[in-house]
């Protein structure tokens, strides 16, 4: 295998016989800050870091190929599932809007409440996971096990409505694969009220945490005009400071109908778009969704079938359409050119931590070899997503 | 060797090059919707400012409109699309290539979008399959870094100036292109029987 060339600068004298030259150091694959499969190649001079390449590809699957040969566009929702694996509902959501988009399918009010409600208990799990390991990354235990506990919780109302943990398949293109059970209500609205005062606690345990805000404010700093030219997207973007996201900008489903705030970092510990505002933002954002799902379970009505929109046979009309919606991570875009075939001509998905995870080499010039970790840890990638 | 003090000073410092034209992130919600421009009177602007000759515009009920442009001029487009006031096109959203198999034909569509000014542009560059080469909007739009790598690993496009010109997602030695529509994958890698 060919290796890329790496040039070091020549070794300069450090005085007192001593000679000192860059090293380079490879962080990952089998990393456990990386999250999955990730390289990153690093020069170091000293403890600092004077380069950092990413290295990506190692969970390639060909997602996009996959999804030209299937045959059949229903089969496509189960891959979308393995993309991002630790929010499948927000990536069954944006590739099921695309394509009702593509063939002017409409659903009924039952079918779009419950599919926010899901989406957004689903954003809580997945930030719940990237708060979690983030505090784990660098040292703080227990918290992560405080995350899991709430986490599971979440899982468990997926498992009721859809018999799977993780990768649901639940929803279809113009409906769900079936209707909730009938205490999915209940359920969910007693996660909503015992939730809530969890959050309290994780800020006691973590967000104030001293030594947690020594090692993440200052650290990868994001000036909100790169990360706009990066495309940036989700909780990266706004922990710049920058009020742009998806359900409010761009509306899909019927986020318009609620009433949520969008917080964005403040610098408030330190630097503008550091780690810790990167981290602030998801914690708010929790509490955000909590009011989603509270006026969404108010909303919804109790008639409609989640099926009857769920055409026979799915065979767009032959067109082309980008389609974005916001997932925990960010701009989740599915862009699809159908050939009015039942499979797709081509499908690009432009999945939020791969244009997020670009950044890395940006963000991390300059700063300690320890806080890489917290750098990516910040990032909340996920590798099925940037390798597809 | 530098002191790593130097090295820590400003964190905003390292950024300068690529991105100064962009705007203060507080101003970017000011505008209303009024300002925004549909796809056709940007059409006439580019034609206007560019030349007719270089643009094609395409419209029909089945998908938003886009414009195809010609490979030569890409560069300077994408310039005056991120810096002319009024259009203000900050974030490339997605670049995607795509194998026209019948025409025998590559192409790469860019979506731009502006949070300033709230309105949306969808860009097609076409070329031959056998050379298939374009400029490259790395240095307009970062963005395009990882999307442009991703789209000559995958299609076997050749983007001009990017700094950075390497496969991806596959390996560095992997034959063929495998998202071009007459791709045969390679019956071993590295001495390992790749079809399962």
């Amino acid at each position: 295998m060919k290796n890329p060339e790496i040039t070091l600068e020549p070794p300069v004298d450090a005085g007192d016989g001593l000679v000192a030259q860059q090293m380079v150091v490879n962080m990952g694959p089998q990393h456990p800050s990386t999250h999955g499969v990730l390289r990153v190649e690093l020069t170091l001079d000293g403890e600092v870091v004077v380069k950092a390449v990413p290295h990506i590809g190692y969970l390639h699957r060909c997602f996009e190929k996959h999804c030209e040969q299937m045959n059949d566009y229903t089969k496509v929702v189960p891959y979308v599932d393995r993309m991002d694996y630790v929010a499948a509902m927000n990536n069954e959501l944006g590739f099921a809007i695309a394509m009702e988009r593509l063939m002017g399918i409409e659903v009924n009010d039952r079918v779009e409440y419950i599919r926010v409600i899901m989406a957004e208990l689903q954003r809580i799990a997945s930030h719940l996971l990237a708060v979690g390991t983030f505090g784990l990354d660098i040292g703080a235990f227990t918290p992560f096990l405080y995350c899991f506990i709430e986490r599971e919780k979440i899982l468990d109302i997926f498992e009721k409505a859809s018999g799977a943990r993780l990768l649901y398949n639940y929803i279809w293109i113009g409906g769900l694969m079936n209707d909730v059970p009938d205490d999915f209500r209940s359920d969910t609205a007693d996660f909503v009220k015992s939730f809530r005062p969890k959050i309290t606690e994780l800020n006691d345990l973590l967000t104030e945490n001293k030594i947690f805000v020594e090692r993440t404010a200052n650290v990868g700093v994001l000036p909100a005009k790169v990360a706009l030219n990066y495309a940036a997207s989700g909780p990266m973007l706004r922990g710049s400071g920058v009020k742009w996201d998806l359900r409010r900008d761009d509306p899909y489903s019927i986020y318009d109908r609620f009433e949520f705030d969008i917080p964005v970092g403040t610098g408030e510990k330190g630097t503008l778009g550091d780690c810790w505002d990167r981290y602030i933002v998801r914690v708010r954002e929790m509490e955000e969704s909590l009011r989603i799902i509270e006026q969404a379970l108010d909303g919804m009505p109790d008639e409609g079938d989640v099926q009857e929109a769920i055409p026979k046979k799915i065979r767009p009309p032959a067109g082309e359409i980008y389609c974005r919606t916001e997932t925990p991570r960010g701009e989740l875009g599915f862009y699809i050119i159908s050939d009015k075939s039942t499979s797709p001509y081509r499908v690009k998905a432009r999945a939020p931590s791969f244009v997020n995870l670009a950044l890395l080499p940006a963000i991390s010039i300059g700063s300690m070899v320890a806080d890489m970790v917290a750098i990516i840890g910040s990032i909340d990638i996920v590798l099925g997503e940037v390798d597809r | 060797m530098k002191n790593p003090n130097e090295l820590h000073q400003n964190p905003n410092e390292l950024h300068q090059n690529p991105n100064e034209l962009h705007k203060n992130p507080n101003e970017l919600h000011k505008n209303p919707n009024e300002l925004h421009k549909n796809p056709n009177e940007l059409h006439q602007l580019l034609s206007e400012r560019f030349g007719e000759e270089h643009f094609e515009f395409h419209q029909d009920e089945k998908a938003e409109p886009w414009i195809v442009v010609s490979a030569g001029i890409l560069k300077d487009v994408a310039k005056y699309l991120r810096d002319e006031p009024g259009l203000e096109f900050d974030t490339l959203m997605c670049l995607s290539g795509v194998h026209y198999h019948k025409e025998e034909q590559l192409g790469v569509t860019y979506h731009l979008d502006s949070t300033s000014m709230k309105h949306k542009l969808i860009l097609k560059v076409l070329m031959p399959q056998e050379d298939a080469r374009l400029p490259s909007v790395e240095q307009i739009w970062k963005a395009a870094d990882w999307h442009e790598r991703e789209a000559y690993d995958m299609f076997g496009i050749r983007f001009e100036g990017h700094p950075d010109h390497r496969r991806i997602l596959c390996p560095d030695d992997w034959e063929g292109y495998p998202l071009r529509k007459d791709y045969q994958v390679q019956p071993y890698y590295q001495g390992m029987k790749v079809e399962y």
